[in-house]
């Protein structure tokens, strides 16, 4: 249950919605990658959309730990809704990435084979990679991919390149689908969970923890909790999430120059297994795990599995082993029991459900919400896109471009690590969808990311966020 | 928080890079030896380095020959080294070094660049954060190092003190972790346990007595599993020397201690590092005269291994500060002709310097040495198999052993010494 207050509306904009007067065109329930994508697809299309989160921020659940990997979907099953959205999601970052001042690391990726079981299935892979219309795919022997990646073990075997898998910004990508709906319209109530609602033949009326909100259709985008949204609006779920957990282990900046390209391993039925990957954020990850579980918020990692992820880092990569450790986080993926993405429409009452996302959709957002536009169109809605789109440049929060501690007027460094600066702080603080807690404030600047993890910063931190944070990092008061 | 309204010069006899102890001693000492240009370069408000925030005794005995708390201690040392005529600019990040030297800068007024004739590089150590140690569990806030706490503590301002929990837990028992006593005391924070892996406190023993003095359980062959809690710490799960687990509630966990090197600049940059993870130090690989792979490049203080006292980062200062001095004179022995310090003990934690040039005159007088257990035993410092020195030892985990360059001077035939350690049977 949430315990947090709703939003506070960005500047500007008034908030109709408050009263719970305003009949919205779309309700779109869940401000995950997914949702965020949803919600700018069908702005632009010029519905009049509101996106309620029960978390106190956007990107709180299976949108916040992830690999950051702008996938190609050589290795979805061919023919699924997964491969589909996947290809069509790729497609459309790469068109609007620009727009919205989104990076793109262009690393490519080699499945790398280090058994003899793993080679034989190479073909069988690449066949399915070309049948999913990534046709660039190439055989590569031990040679040439040492000859590529030089600080790889020297055991592997063999493996082939997919040129096009690249690393985008995990956070900055969904925050800016977000802001482009608000920018043109949407309106987005954080701290809103939905309870239950009805659908009168015109219009749902849905109550959620801060009041009622009224809207002709309803996109339920819930994620980890997309089985209960059903549940809760329609008293019925497809689905039922059983959430596999991920953790991953993220080494110092050092570590990038080990491996340019995303390093994947040969997959298993249930999991993409163990990747390399260089972040956004200029470090490299491993990961992750794939532990089933029931809690759909439990995200903790444990010892055990973090040392056996640096150990099978070191293994493929042994000059690891020289750098150390900066971060640990575990993200959890709303799996189903099916292994295909589950998407539903009910016509009959303007209700969509896009569920079961399993780990992809990160790479699948802007393709997913391509369907529910289709989806929506079949339903008697007609709506009228706007003359002129605006398109917000989100900050540059990649360690590949131009950040603003290199800029004059930067308000000097406050995370020195991640080298933060005083004006991106108060940028996340008080813009449109402002931070209200330390992991906002991360996911929008970076700080206490880097390798110190707050050494350095926090108390600098803790006096600038003062009274803007729901839960204090500190003060006169924590103690009492 | 004034930015440096003093404009960076584009090109200094030396930069140093860290206003601490370290940097701030060897500044002043380059003064003293009439070097024309010197700037320290410090990414924080102000110069002085960690001792700015250990609001506690004792500082200042070996350099100010008073006992002083760690604020007047850090001010003492910024007003003697610009009443000497260093430069100081503080809140100047440098972001990267290279060849050259140059150096990278960032201030509130964007990127800059620097030459120098060297560079000394006086980063000092950090406490190991909570991932860097693997301990499991949820990721509520609330999880501090010494450092972050003092600096919510100390660092206040008008505000006075911040407190981010009431009741932690405190992890370790190295010196600093005494220290984070004190500074919850100072703040009316009441740990309600200390939390230690080893069989016996890492601090000396006078610190030993301050869980005792105000109450707090101490827990030694002890290890923290994991935290719990949502948004702020609710609890921790301990695991005791028998093997029993158990948890204790608590709102915050104090992670101190364990600390490395800030060797970023030379990590990310091209000078050699000495790896951890085979008897290294963490932090760059130097000389005697604390001279870098690159022999423009010096490095001094805590940057060299951790951790030392304020008092001997100072010292070390004052030596690099004559090293630099002699080094632009021209008078230090040619950096190539160097002997390599390697270790053959796996209880060996770092030697440094890891290089020495010959003739051994001047600079450091010894080679430091930290173990990672407790070890009994001959230390010895051999070329081949010729035993150039030895001494028994009962050595403790984080506790200074020194080896003095005087006992090998002159005997040194190879290009190799091997410091090793003979356990008896």
């Amino acid at each position: 249950m949430s315990d947090v207050a709703p939003d506070s509306l960005p500047g500007s904009l008034p908030d109709p919605s408050a009263d719970g007067t305003e009949i919205f065109d779309v309700t779109v329930i869940g401000a995950g990658v997914v949702g965020c994508a949803v919600a700018r697809r069908l702005t632009l299309e010029g519905a009049r959309v509101v996106v309620v989160e029960k978390g106190a921020d956007i990107l709180d659940g299976a949108s916040k730990g992830n690999s950051g990997i702008l996938h190609t979907g050589f290795d979805a099953p061919p023919g699924s809704v997964e491969q589909r959205c996947i290809a069509a999601g790729y497609r459309e970052y790469l068109d609007i990435r620009a727009r919205l001042n989104l990076p793109l690391l262009e690393t490519g990726a080699l499945v790398l084979a280090w058994t003899e079981e793993e080679e034989a299935r190479l073909p069988a892979l690449m066949d399915q990679a070309r049948a999913n219309g990534v046709d660039d795919v190439a055989l590569l022997s031990r040679r040439e991919i040492l000859t590529r990646e030089p600080q790889l073990a020297s055991h592997l075997r063999a493996g082939f390149s997919v040129p096009r898998e690249f690393v985008i910004d995990p956070w900055s990508a969904p925050t800016a689908y977000l802001l482009q709906a608000l920018a043109n319209g949407a309106v987005c109530r954080r701290g809103t969970e939905v309870l239950g609602g009805s659908f009168d033949g015109q219009t749902w009326h849905l109550a959620s923890t801060t009041g009622t909100l009224r809207s002709r259709a309803v996109v339920n985008c819930a994620g980890l909790y997309g089985d209960i949204v059903d549940q809760r609006l329609t008293g019925a779920s497809r689905f039922t999430i059983r959430p596999r957990k991920g953790q991953f282990v993220v080494f110092d900046k050092a570590a990038a120059a080990l491996a340019q390209a995303i390093i994947l391993p040969v997959p298993t039925a249930k999991t993409k297994g163990v990747v390399i990957c260089r972040t956004s954020y200029g470090n490299l990850l491993v990961g992750p795990t794939a532990e089933d579980q029931d809690s759909r918020s439990d995200a903790s990692t444990d010892s055990e599995n973090l040392q056996r992820l640096r150990a099978k880092g070191i293994e493929m990569l042994p000059a690891l082993a020289d750098v150390p450790v900066t971060a640990a986080y575990a993200g959890l993926r709303p799996a189903s029991e099916h292994k295909d993405y589950q998407i539903s429409a009910q016509p009959e009452r303007r209700y969509i459900t896009v569920g079961g996302i399993r780990s992809t959709g990160l790479s699948s957002a802007l393709g997913l919400a391509q369907e529910v536009r289709a989806l929506l169109a079949g339903f008697d809605q007609r709506y009228t896109a706007p003359p002129e789109t605006a398109w917000p440049r989100v900050g540059v929060l990649t360690e590949y471009g131009e950040r603003p501690w290199a800029e004059p007027g930067n308000g000097g460094i406050v995370c020195h690590c991640e080298l933060v600066t005083r004006r991106e702080i108060a940028a996340a603080l008080d813009g449109p969808l402002p931070a209200r807690s330390l992991a906002g404030l991360k996911r929008r600047t970076r700080v206490t990311m880097g390798r110190c993890q707050g050494f350095y910063c926090l108390g600098a931190l803790a006096e600038i966020t003062e009274k803007r944070f729901d839960i204090p990092l500190a003060g006169p008061d924590a103690a009492e | 928080m004034p930015p440096s309204n003093r404009p960076l010069p584009p090109h200094v006899d030396v930069a140093i890079v860290g206003g601490g102890p370290a940097g701030l001693a060897a500044a002043t000492r380059l003064k003293e030896r009439g070097v024309a240009s010197v700037a320290v370069l410090d990414r924080e408000p102000a110069a002085g380095g960690i001792p700015r925030h250990c609001g506690h005794y004792p500082f200042g005995l070996r350099e100010c020959h008073r006992l002083l708390r760690g604020p007047d201690y850090a001010r003492r040392l910024v007003a003697r080294a610009e009443a000497a005529g260093v430069d100081i600019h503080p809140a100047t990040t440098v972001v990267a070094v290279a060849p050259g030297p140059r150096l990278m800068l960032s201030t509130a007024d964007g990127k800059a660049e620097m030459t120098a004739r060297r560079v000394l590089l006086a980063t000092g150590v950090r406490e190991t954060s909570r991932a860097a140690r693997f301990i499991g569990g949820d990721r509520p806030l609330g999880v501090v190092s010494t450092g972050a706490l003092q600096s919510m503590v100390y660092l206040g301002g008008a505000q006075g003190a911040r407190r981010p929990f009431a009741s932690p837990v405190i992890l370790g028992s190295e010196l600093v972790s005494f220290s984070a006593i004190l500074t919850c005391r100072h703040a009316g924070i009441r740990p309600v346990a200390m939390v230690e892996a080893g069989a016996r406190i890492t601090a000396r023993r006078f610190a030993a007595a301050l869980p005792r003095l105000f109450g707090i359980p101490l827990h030694l062959g002890t290890t923290l599993t994991a935290i719990h809690g949502r948004s702020r710490v609710e609890g921790v799960s301990l695991r005791g020397p028998d093997g029993g687990e158990w948890d204790i509630e608590t709102d915050g966990v104090i992670v101190t201690g364990a600390f490395t090197p800030e060797a970023t600049l030379a990590r990310l940059g091209h000078l050699a590092l000495d790896a951890t993870d085979n008897g290294g130090s963490g932090g760059p690989v130097i000389d005697q005269f604390g001279r870098c792979s690159d022999p423009a490049f010096f490095a001094a203080g805590n940057l060299l291994r951790p951790v030392e006292t304020a008092g001997w980062s100072w010292q070390e200062g004052v030596a690099a500060g004559d090293a630099l001095a002699d080094s632009l004179a021209g008078a230090l022995p040619e950096a190539e002709s160097t002997v390599t310090v390697t270790t053959d003990h796996p209880a060996i934690k770092l030697a440094l310097p890891q290089r020495l040039a010959l003739p051994l005159s001047g600079g450091m007088t010894h080679i430091q040495l930290r173990l990672t257990r407790a070890v009994r035993g001959r230390l010895t410092v051999k070329d081949g198999d010729e035993i150039l020195w030895s001494r028994d030892i009962a050595g403790l985990p984080e506790r200074r052993i020194l080896i003095p360059l005087a006992g090998i001077a002159g005997k040194i035939h190879g290009d190799t010494v091997t410091l090793s350690i003979a356990e008896p049977a």
